[in-house]
């Protein structure tokens, strides 16, 4: 445990400082996903469960080949499949692989009110911790990407941890180790973003997708999870990856403005009130009172 | 003339009846656990009024439970005072001299009836302040179930249920400031109910002149 918070560098809900805020040496980890070689086989999928000791839940068949239509607390990671007609006729199926997008500003951690409930590591790796967790669903609300669930018995939140658990002891994630076509790579961030654009310029170049490029949204700082797209420009149709994600106007408005506004009015208050009842005191109590007291109050 | 009517000390007259004492009780008890533990949701500096009240996940639990409670208990308040709530000329007169009143110079004050505007926004402000916070806590209440394409309830519930809260937190440090400090006799009436009729006569004219009319009539 005591290792563990210095490996941390972001608190949920913290009053103060963080304690090992940059007491350890470590690289920022990334994921890197490439859609363009994905075949939807979901070995990831099963790899996540297996690894993850999460339980065998129903699948929702679609007449797609999507397993389910979104991630559940106990299901992070899902292929999401799409039909796409392209603007000379060609017709794609995309495979995106879906699962939390270990922000570097996430919003799920700016949204949480529990100390230490959302951590994220001096990797870079977002991680809930469930025993610290309120259930209040903040989370929910900040993450723009849709990914944290709550687990409707327990009422406690989940999502993927890019296997902290591995990685802290030197291994990569267990979608990544399954993966038949080798389209999911792990590293540094900046090795896996070299990977990345070297891999939409051969796209570019070589295969007619000249809008190919790397999704790794400035809105939320970058991501720890990568994607090369085959039309960056439209992410939207990979399963409504959003184009420019931030975190919600809306929660940085109620972290930022409305809570320092709130505590200067509500500490003002409580100030004004005081020294209101120094100068002006009690109301005069009896009508016997007025006589013997001037009007008004003492300065 | 009812029981409780009888036993009111010499000189004293009944202000509230024990089902409006109740009635404030219960709103000003689930008030203040709601304020605590809403406060402790909403800075990381008060996080330990959630663990003083038992842990972070109870204070969530209860919440709003306790909200639900503190409605119940405003709507009902309106249906007993809404009519004596109402706006009227004499309030408008009272507002222009409010800094005479907030200055302890109530005798230069237009005459008060069972309310004055004050008191009157009191009610007002909690009465909506109470409905805002109840639409937007029901949404924080189960944020998992809003759909992605409706989450702008959610974005529009974590603005409008902490705001609402701050205005009805100025009202209540208001409400406890007059009713603690400055109007001595005041408390004493959600308590046992009774004023002394100075006090009825200093701070509300207009319902002292009512009361004493009515006693004054002949029995029938
Ligand atoms: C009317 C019914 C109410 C309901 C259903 C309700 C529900 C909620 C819920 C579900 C939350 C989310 C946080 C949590 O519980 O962990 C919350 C937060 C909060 N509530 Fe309420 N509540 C109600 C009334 C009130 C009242 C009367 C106050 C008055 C002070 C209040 C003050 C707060 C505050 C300050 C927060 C924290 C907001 C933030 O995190 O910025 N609530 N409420
Ligand atoms: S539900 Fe989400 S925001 Fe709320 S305490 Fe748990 S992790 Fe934090
Ligand atoms: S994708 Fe959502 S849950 Fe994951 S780090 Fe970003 S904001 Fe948090």
């Amino acid at each position: 445990m005591s290792q563990a918070t210095l490996r941390v560098q972001k608190i949920s809900g913290h009053a103060g400082g963080v304690p090992g805020k940059d007491t350890q040496r470590e690289y920022t980890v990334s994921k890197l996903i490439d859609t363009t070689t994905c075949i939807g086989c979901k070995a990831c999928e099963v790899a996540c469960m297996e690894w993850n000791d999460l339980p065998f839940g129903q699948t929702v068949f679609d007449n797609t080949y999507q397993t389910m239509p979104e991630t559940r607390w106990n299901y992070w990671n899902l292929i999401l499949f799409n039909e796409h007609e392209r603007e000379d006729g060609a017709l794609m199926w995309l495979m995106r692989k879906n699962q939390c997008m270990h922000c570097a500003d996430p919003g799920c951690l700016a949204a949480c009110p529990a100390d230490g409930a959302i951590v994220q590591y001096t990797n870079g790796i977002v991680d809930f911790q469930q025993a610290n967790c309120i259930g209040c669903g903040y989370c929910i609300t900040g993450c723009p990407f849709d990914i944290p669930k709550m687990n409707p018995e327990t009422h406690r939140v989940f999502k993927c941890t890019l296997c902290a658990d591995r990685v802290s002891e030197g291994l990569e994630p267990a979608c990544i180790k399954s993966c038949p076509t080798g389209c999911l790579h792990f590293g540094s961030k900046d090795d896996m973003k070299e990977l990345a654009e070297a891999r939409a310029k051969q796209l570019r170049d070589h295969s007619n997708f000249p809008h190919a490029g790397v999704y790794d949204p400035p809105g939320v700082g970058g991501t720890g999870v990568i994607y090369v797209l085959h039309d960056a420009s439209n992410p939207e149709i990979y399963g409504g990856l959003p184009k420019n994600p931030h975190v919600p106007w809306s929660v940085k408005l109620w972290k930022g403005p409305l809570k320092w506004l709130g505590n200067v009015a509500m500490i003002g208050g409580l100030i004004g009130l005081f020294v209101h009842y120094l100068r002006y005191g009690p109301k005069a109590r009896e009508e016997e009172d007025l006589a013997s007291r001037p009007e008004g109050g003492r300065t | 003339m009812s029981q409780a009517e009888q036993i009111i000390p010499h000189g004293h007259v009944l202000r509230y009846t024990l089902r409006e004492r109740l009635t404030h009780w219960v709103a000003g008890f689930s008030y203040v656990y709601l304020l605590l533990t809403g406060l402790a949701f909403w800075s990381p500096w008060c996080f330990w009024i959630a663990v003083i009240l038992g842990g972070g996940q109870v204070s969530r639990m209860l919440h709003p439970w306790a909200g639900l409670i503190f409605v119940g208990a405003v709507l009902y308040m309106y249906g007993m005072w809404a009519g004596q709530m109402r706006y009227t000329d004499i309030d408008k007169a009272w507002w222009k001299a409010v800094r005479y009143y907030s200055t302890n110079q109530d005798d230069k004050m237009p005459p008060a009836g069972r309310y004055n505007a004050g008191q009157k926004f009191l009610f007002w402000g909690f009465f909506w302040g109470g409905i805002l916070l109840l639409l937007s806590g029901v949404v924080l209440w189960f944020p998992e179930y809003i759909s992605w394409n409706l989450r702008f309830l959610r974005y529009l519930a974590i603005i409008v249920h902490p705001a609402a809260a701050l205005f009805t937190i100025g009202l209540f440090m208001i409400h406890l400031y007059m009713g603690l400090f400055a109007e001595r006799g005041a408390f004493g009436s959600v308590i046992r109910g009774d004023v002394s009729m100075a006090f009825a006569k200093r701070y509300h004219p207009g319902w002292y002149q009512e009361i004493t009319r009515q006693a004054a009539a002949p029995r029938k």
